[in-house]
């Protein structure tokens, strides 16, 4: 027996464990402050910001229509993208596989393309067909006749690029998400005599939503974040409303930096429903709580603990 | 087991082919009302491919299959079958229950939202009542005290014992056993099998595919030996079991018992 043995069977079997201790989560999160502390002083230092710049436009109001634009940009063309996202995923799904192919080449072309050049071709459809005509093919029936640039101007044209560009993607994530759920709880729902239309409602999809909702919430940042390439057509959101700006004050870097503040504003509020969406259709799973719980329910107990010794 | 009229289930020559192989080559069974059948046979001779064709998960090739008089998944016209719209099938199983072997509980619901859910999707029972009468389910199969536990907080026979009553929460007229038991920890196995002798002894037709022959020796009113997609061998558990006039018949039971 060597000597530790001895000791560890010679003293009292009612002992104490401590747990293992983790002294360098102390040390990278100290190093990592300092180096963040060190960049917010070399910004805030930095003489070739005009600090005063960044307050004066923080809110003006050319800047918080633009915000507000890019905020309606990104829920209407996330809307629209979800249900045509719905149909897609569904007719790739089908057995039918005209409509199979039809979507697989949706997907293809939309998902293989660079969104600023899907957003010009929009932009710029005018150049290729000068007028839109709603009517029966091959027939001189006419319901309707009007001009591509009124019909379409930036702003739709915009949305449409938008709109197309992400049903291709989160057509992809509801295909995955409907695919994740197992065969037998369709199986399960007609063997009680539920219709396809309520199996998929009530039991399918619910399921499907806890692997469809963290993608789409992802998928909804970009947007917000994506709807600044509308500048190339001129649509008047944030980054577009912080340009025109700039491009009379020439204080380019204190613009982009208000938007910034307001791009991650935007960000930060998105995440809050997700989270909660999350939660929602993450019952039954045993899915284990996000940082935000776990941090807010240990700072919970540990001002509980606090208050308790005190008391 | 003639052509009798008192015939609940009745399955006549029965095909499938899952594509070039023939997995139910002319199949024919009759169960009674009240009567338990049991279905035998080694994994791969069609036994569960037969009994998912009762209530027409599965498609048939050729043959009938009749529940309470009414063909099941197909109507008759010139001579031909055809088969129906999933609506009209979905109204079908209504009366015909089934359990499987991986339970398949919905895991975003409670317990007893499970048992509710196709009352009051499909037959628009009243909550109130619909909630009444699977807290009586739950009674029955003993889990009263599980009814807010979602499937994933339950163990394996747990879950099934609420994958019977969430069947029975229909009222069906006949229940159909995928291997109920294969699933779960041999502990486990004699909680499940409990509530469905409690099940046989109510008067339930059953149809139950198991490997349980101590159950099928105890329960069952007659046995269906299946070998290949093919009935080899059927009569009551003593004609079957124990005094087994086909080899494949007593090759298998040696095997198992």
């Amino acid at each position: 027996m060597t000597d530790t043995q001895r000791q560890a069977t010679t003293e009292s079997d009612d002992v104490l464990a401590v747990p293992l201790r983790h002294p360098w989560r102390w040390a990278s999160a100290l190093v990592l402050g300092l180096l963040f502390a060190w960049l917010a002083v070399e910004l805030w230092n930095n003489q070739n910001i005009d600090h005063a710049t960044i307050g004066n436009y923080l809110f003006n109001s050319r800047i918080l229509s633009g915000a507000v634009m890019t905020v309606f940009l990104t829920f209407a063309a996330m809307a629209v993208s979800t249900v045509l996202g719905v149909l897609v995923a569904g007719m790739k799904l089908s057995a039918n596989p005209v409509l199979s192919f039809l979507a697989w080449f949706y997907v293809w072309v939309f998902r293989g393309s660079p969104l600023l050049v899907q957003i010009v071709f929009w932009g710029y459809l005018g150049l290729l067909f000068s007028e839109i005509v709603f009517g029966v093919p091959m027939t001189d029936i006419v319901f309707l006749r009007a001009n591509t640039n009124a019909l379409i101007p930036p702003l739709v044209a915009g949305l449409i690029a938008l709109t197309l560009n992400q049903t291709a993607y989160s057509a992809e994530i509801i295909r995955a998400g409907l695919l994740s759920v197992d065969s037998g709880q369709r199986e399960a729902a007609y063997s009680l005599g539920m219709s396809p239309l309520r199996t998929f409602s009530k039991i399918v999809l619910p399921q499907a939503m806890r692997v469809i909702i963290p993608p789409m919430g992802n998928e909804t940042i970009s947007m917000l974040k994506d709807t600044s390439l509308l500048s190339v057509i001129a649509v008047l959101e944030l980054y577009t409303a912080a340009t025109r700006i700039a491009s009379q004050n020439l204080r380019q870097v204190e613009l982009l930096l208000v938007i910034t503040i307001w791009y991650v504003v935007m960000t930060t509020a998105l995440s809050i429903p997700q989270h909660y969406l999350e939660k929602r259709f993450g019952r039954g799973t045993g899915a284990q709580d996000g940082i935000l719980d776990r941090t807010l329910s240990r700072a919970w107990s540990a001002l509980r603990r606090r208050s308790d010794a005190r008391g | 087991m003639a052509d009798d009229d008192d015939a609940l289930i009745r399955v006549r020559a029965v095909r499938k082919r899952f594509g070039s192989r023939e997995v139910l080559k002319g199949i024919d069974l009759t169960v009674r009302r009240g009567e338990v059948a049991v279905l035998l046979g080694p994994s791969g001779s069609g036994k569960s491919t037969l009994l998912r064709c009762i209530n027409h998960l599965e498609t048939v090739d050729g043959g009938r299959i009749e529940v309470g008089g009414h063909l099941v998944g197909y109507s008759p016209k010139k001579g031909k079958l055809y088969e129906m719209t999933p609506r009209q099938v979905a109204d079908q199983r209504r009366t015909i229950g089934m359990v499987f072997q991986r339970f398949n509980l919905f895991p975003h619901m409670t317990a007893l939202d499970n048992i509710t859910a196709a009352p009051l999707a499909v037959l628009r029972q009243p909550k109130r009542d619909a909630r009444a009468r699977a807290m009586q389910l739950l009674d029955r199969v003993g889990l009263a005290d599980w009814a807010g536990h979602y499937p994933a907080q339950l163990s394996g026979g747990q879950q099934q014992r609420v994958a019977i009553a969430r069947a029975l929460a229909m009222d069906p007229e006949v229940m159909l056993f995928d291997e109920p038991t294969s699933a779960l920890d041999p502990e486990l196995v004699g909680e499940v099998l409990a509530v469905m002798r409690e099940l046989a002894r109510s008067g339930m037709t059953m149809v139950v595919v198991t490997h349980e022959m101590n159950f099928a020796a105890e329960v069952a009113d007659q046995i269906t030996f299946m070998d290949d997609g093919a009935v080899v061998e059927r009569g009551t558990p003593d004609e079957v079991l124990t005094r087994p006039r086909n080899a494949r018949t007593r090759e298998f039971l040696q095997r198992v018992l």
